[in-house]
């Protein structure tokens, strides 16, 4: 099947606005992405270890305003981003199991510095307080001091190593 | 009128449905265009693919428009919806923290779910690789809680801080965006590639 192209960047972020702009309408508050991990790893480790929860200061506060941590909003909010991701690549004929690389580079490189990656950010995330989505986006639209902060920070950083980086990419 | 939630017009389990539907147009349109992929998404910072910094963007000032277009009929009240604090130094530090993590691993944490969901075994690997770094956060806590509860500001917005109206600060904003999506016009054309395609795959 032909690949559909991708949409015209400009439209495509009109609609992410207004689906910015929905979520504050409807439920007084902008996208994330990072706080849905983090709930599902309060709910594990409180599932796996109840006694260390009772007792490690970070899940003791997190309960305390969070009780069900599987019952938040984010956690929702995520599920629909992978089902609405689903739907896109499925219209578009891009459903396809591959491991995205620069040509120059294993598969094995690639995943390892996923995984890196991941780390980095997963971690980053927790300390910032939300990621690109939930800090970035969503504290640059409501004009926030944080928002434009971690902006500046998480591109800036980006672009200042992205020379170090240069043969993951091209 | 909105928040809807917050003067309870919907109940708290509409509230979790909705969340999911929006999820779903968040997902489509991130998909849609192209943030599934990670080297559109690492383009941004080597100028062959620019695509991050319009959408990011176009999204970030029509946000801010529709927010003040929506409390100019009274249809949304400002003041309760919810504006990220400032912690100075774990905001800037997780930021730099982040920016290493999206130039190795090529995705952020919504775009990583979005990839995954298309089939991309690098966003699972990155999925996998941000729990165990929210892990490391949640389990060392006591060693840096210092330092992410230092320098408090409160949830400063930057037009009261400057002393300018949210308008007259989101019209620089826009100034500024159309600044940059001229940049990224520019640095597509310069910094193009053989081996990667702006459009497709």
């Amino acid at each position: 099947m032909k690949q559909k192209k991708y949409m015209n960047p400009y439209l495509g972020g009109v609609l992410l606005g207004l689906v910015l702009v929905a979520a504050f309408w409807i439920s007084g508050r902008g996208l994330g992405a990072s706080g849905a991990p983090k709930s599902a790893i309060v709910a594990a480790v409180k599932t796996v270890a109840p006694a260390h929860v009772e007792n490690a200061s970070f899940y003791k506060e997190y309960l305390a305003t969070h009780p069900k941590p599987l019952k938040e909003w984010l956690i929702f909010q995520m599920l629909g981003v992978i089902v609405g991701g689903f739907l896109s690549g499925a219209i578009a004929g891009r459903l396809k199991f591959k491991v995205e690389k620069s040509p120059k580079i294993t598969n094995k490189t690639r995943l390892i510095f996923a995984v890196l990656g991941g780390v980095f950010f997963g971690f980053g995330s927790q300390l910032g307080r939300g990621c690109t989505s939930g800090s970035a986006l969503t504290g640059m639209a409501v004009l926030s001091l944080s928002g434009f902060l971690s902006m500046a920070a998480i591109f800036g950083t980006a672009f200042a190593l992205a020379y170090f980086a240069r043969k993951l990419w091209i | 009128m909105g928040p809807l939630i917050v003067n309870e017009i919907i109940s708290e389990n509409t509230n979790l449905f909705l969340a999911f539907i929006i999820g779903i147009g968040f997902g489509f349109v991130l998909e849609s265009n192209g943030f599934s992929s990670s080297r559109r998404l690492a383009g941004m910072f080597y100028g062959y693919d620019t695509t991050v910094l319009k959408v990011f963007f176009t999204a970030a000032i029509v946000g801010a428009i529709g927010l003040l277009f929506l409390s100019l009929f009274n249809w949304i009240d400002l003041s309760s919806i919810y504006i990220n604090p400032t912690y100075l130094w774990s905001t800037l530090g997780g930021g730099v923290i982040m920016g290493a993590g999206f130039i190795m691993g090529g995705y952020c944490p919504g775009t990583s779910f979005c990839a995954a969901s298309i089939g991309k075994i690098d966003a699972l690997a990155f999925i996998g690789g941000m729990f165990i770094g929210i892990l490391i956060f949640t389990e060392g806590y006591p060693l840096w809680e210092g330092f992410y509860n230092a320098k408090f500001m409160g949830s400063p917005v930057i037009s009261d801080m400057i002393g300018a109206s949210r308008g007259f600060l989101t019209f620089l904003v826009i100034l500024a965006a159309l600044g940059m999506f001229w940049v990224g016009e520019w640095a597509e054309k310069k910094f193009a590639r053989e081996d990667y395609k702006l459009n497709q795959k």
